[in-house]
């Protein structure tokens, strides 16, 4: 299988006078870790958005698994395997972490509406919420009220809730943000295996962690990729360097 | 402090010692009271489905308690007159019984929850409750002008309808009768809340976004929370006009969306208890400081105003020490 798991052709957004993306092409292909990195405002939240649903691209087209998803809502993307973990941490924050585990598992089944039995008795859902939280290292947390969690565990818990539905794809916008570099370090080792079950498109910050954990890099600056490439590639290059890399680093 | 678990026990403690004690020291009235916090108890389960579990301001549940009130009503007030409801295209007789009256107050009331919820749920926030309380009026003004069924005298029906095997006219029977659907109504509200449609609802309230991205629909969530809170609090529309064998536009005036909303808010908003806890003091209330003075609702109104301000999880928030949590 050499398709590309998720693949944008030709996205173009524009707010206004802004182009916020254009003519962005990506793909993702099983096994690997491709990041996207690009200084602040150069787009990446709004691809993101056209990527899982929750924005619609002007011109272009998004696949996911070879599937048109472009016309799908965010829902029906996930469904299909899209999983996805947010910047902002957007989580029920007066649910235990169990609770939100449990309804990533729940989203899996696409069947809510149950209204008797007890959604934390039931044996299929819980367990897969277990070893989600366990993979991530939230296991002792379990009964915890969300509101509770430090920053960096609630990226945990968000990368669990996306690992409760087994996603054929990981959409994850700075999971590292917020984290200690033990936790940094941690979800970095964590990533690394995860990506042998499904790819991960990557946006982050980190470069650490970015130069670390990728495959493939694309640099995003006012909208456009200017340059796409394995890491060593992308250090040497020399648009790259004066767009970004020179500035910060 | 007390335990929000003997505290919720005492309340529904109360409601088997109060009207017991009426019933051997012959106070029929007090009976009368305790019908009533009943059913204002289960008016208010009703919206706290949508309001405590789904987030949804609405502040036009009146025309689910309308809609109760006229559905026994309109079929009573037929019975009552040996005349046909409809002829064409097959013939409706009016009824006296309950269990009917009571069925067809729960498929009409949900039925409006759905439409009226279909098209409020496009908006959120303020505009919801503009929306909500849209509707409430809507069906005000037209049951004021319906001439057929008393305008805006309303209709009175004289003898309470039965329920198999009970004789509804006593007081107390009539009371255990809504007693024993408050239990009901709190068991199912109680299961609810802890299935996974009632995980998915509180999800939804708090973070659509993730609902969304977990894959679920939110806005279907909260419509399904919006028709059985419509129901129940139907329910207790028909309840209500037959402990008062009368129905008029009043159960349909935006003042009763707001009582029901003060239920909720007395007793605390998203609790199982909350509406039980409301209405029994709400009733109270009515009752003794009504007794004072004839302006009894500012006294009302700065009780509102400090559990608002200080105690936002209600007074059981405030007897317990707890804030306002979502179990």
């Amino acid at each position: 299988m050499t398709d590309p798991v998720l693949q944008t052709r030709d996205i173009c957004k524009s707010f206004g006078a802004l182009r916020a993306s254009r003519n962005i092409s990506l793909d993702l292909k099983v096994g690997e870790i491709h990041a996207i990195i690009g200084p602040n405002g150069a787009g990446k939240t709004t691809l993101i958005g056209q990527i899982c649903g929750t924005l619609k691209p002007d011109s272009g087209a998004v696949y996911l698994r070879g599937e048109d998803v472009t016309g799908l809502a965010t829902r029906e993307r996930a469904q299909l395997g899209l999983g996805r973990t947010f910047q902002i941490s957007s989580l029920a924050m007066e649910d235990t972490v169990l609770q939100n585990a449990v309804l990533g598992a729940l989203g899996a089944t696409a069947n809510p509406w149950r209204f008797w039995g007890d959604v934390l008795k039931d044996k299929d859902l819980r367990t897969r919420a277990e070893e989600a939280l366990h993979r991530v290292g939230l296991q002792d947390h379990a009964l915890t009220r969300t509101a509770e969690l430090s920053h960096g565990q609630r990226r945990q818990l968000e990368v669990a809730v996306a690992l409760t539905k087994q996603p054929r794809a990981f959409v994850m916008d700075e999971p590292m943000a917020g984290m200690g570099s033990e936790g940094s370090k941690r979800l970095t080792g964590f990533l690394d295996e995860l990506r042998a079950e499904a790819p991960i498109l990557l946006v982050e910050h980190d470069m650490d962690a970015v130069f670390a954990l990728a495959d493939r890099i694309s640099v995003l600056v006012y909208g456009e990729v200017i340059a796409t490439g394995t890491v060593e590639e992308i250090r040497a290059d020399a648009a790259v360097r004066e767009a970004y890399l020179g500035e910060d680093a | 402090m007390i335990r929000e678990t003997y505290l919720n026990a005492l309340t529904l403690g109360l409601f088997v010692l109060i009207p017991a004690w009426a019933l051997f020291a012959d106070e029929p009235f007090t009976i009368t009271l305790m019908t009533r916090a009943a059913i204002f108890a289960i008016a208010a389960i009703g919206l706290n489905i949508a309001l405590g579990i789904g987030g949804l301001v609405s502040l036009g549940h009146a025309v689910f308690f309308g809609i109760g009130g006229y559905a026994m009503g309109i079929l009573a007030y037929h019975a009552q007159t040996y005349t046909a409801l409809a002829e064409w295209p097959v013939l409706i007789d009016g009824t006296k019984s309950m269990p009917i009256i009571w069925l067809v107050a729960v498929l009409v009331s949900s039925l409006a929850a759905l439409v009226i919820g279909a098209l409020s749920l496009r908006t959120a926030g303020v505009y919801f409750i503009m929306i909500t309380l849209a509707f409430g009026q809507m069906f005000f003004f037209f049951t004021i002008s319906w001439a057929e069924y008393g305008g805006e005298d309303g209709l009175s029906i004289y003898v309470r309808n039965g329920f198999p095997g009970l004789n509804t006219l006593a007081p107390i029977q009539f009371y255990g009768l809504c007693f024993v659907i408050l239990c009901l109504v709190l068991l199912f509200t109680w299961r609810l809340s802890k299935s996974p449609f009632g995980l998915a609802l509180n999800a939804a309230r708090q973070a659509p976004v993730r609902v969304e991205t977990v894959g679920l629909d939110p806005t279907r969530l909260k419509l399904v929370a919006f028709v059985i809170s419509g129901a129940i609090t139907g329910l207790a529309g028909a309840l209500f006009a037959d402990l008062n064998r009368f129905v008029s536009p009043t159960m349909f005036s935006w003042q009763t969306s707001g009582e029901i909303m003060i239920f909720l808010i007395l007793g605390g908003v998203g609790r199982l208890y909350g509406p039980v806890v409301g209405a029994l003091a709400f009733v109270a209330l009515e009752h003794w400081l009504g007794g004072l003075s004839d302006y009894w609702h500012i006294y009302l109104g700065i009780l509102l105003l400090l559990i608002v301000l200080f105690g936002r999880g209600g007074l059981i928030g405030l007897a317990s020490g707890k804030e306002a949590v979502h179990d």
